[in-house]
């Protein structure tokens, strides 16, 4: 179970905030094109600098806490779904804060 | 000068700050919802990174980074944390004022 660990933590930082969509009807979801055209990029542009950080020794994966998926660059998969659970939580932070307040 | 996590996270500030307030001209940086939004998910990410880190799913080279910690984690993945947001926040509402203006 312990190779479950990142994934582990994605799938609840996943569930401590798309409960958001249902409930405050953000809509984020809703809007697919638009949440996919945002977290292209940032996935692209993140795994590279993670890519670059791996290589240059900044910080390396427990193996025995990952799934052991490892992509081109010695990147975990863990690490990908990381650049779409975070950004996607972050969206649906930013939309509830605006429902609620009516901020801009 | 030495291409450390510090430098790193420094240099991905200043671009997510740049496609924001220069390049997107989104100016998430100036609406309340951004300051709103930002403690919460910096709460979270201190939870969430503070068990990556504090279990050792992640580590970190000493010598890349200043040293100084909040929650097992590196200074330095506040600013990585911020530059994500922040980039992913810009491009979302860059992306909803075009289909707005559409």
């Amino acid at each position: 179970m312990r190779h479950l660990t990142y994934l582990s933590v994605l799938g609840i930082c996943l569930l401590s905030a798309v409960w958001l969509e249902p409930v405050l009807r953000v809509g984020v979801v809703r809007q697919w094109r638009r949440l996919v055209s945002t977290l292209v990029p940032i996935v692209v542009v993140f795994s590279l600098w993670d890519v670059v950080a791996i290589a240059a020794g900044h910080w390396h994966y427990d193996t025995g806490q990952i799934l052991g998926v490892v992509l081109p660059g010695h990147l975990p998969l863990e690490e990908v779904l990381f650049f779409v659970v975070v950004p996607l939580c972050a969206i649906l932070g930013f939309e509830a804060v605006r429902k609620v307040t009516r901020w801009r | 000068m030495a291409l450390t996590y510090t430098v790193a996270a420094g240099v991905g500030v200043l671009l997510a700050v740049g496609l924001d307030l220069v390049v997107l001209r989104t100016r998430v940086l100036g609406r309340r919802a951004f300051w709103a939004t930002y403690p919460i998910v910096l709460v979270f990410q201190l939870v969430f990174n503070g068990i990556l880190t504090g279990r050792g799913v992640v580590r970190y080279d000493p010598h890349t980074i200043m040293g100084a910690r909040i929650v097992h984690a590196p200074v330095e993945d506040l600013v990585f944390g911020f530059a994500l947001v922040l980039a992913t926040l810009s491009l979302w509402v860059w992306w909803g004022e075009r289909a707005d203006r559409a």
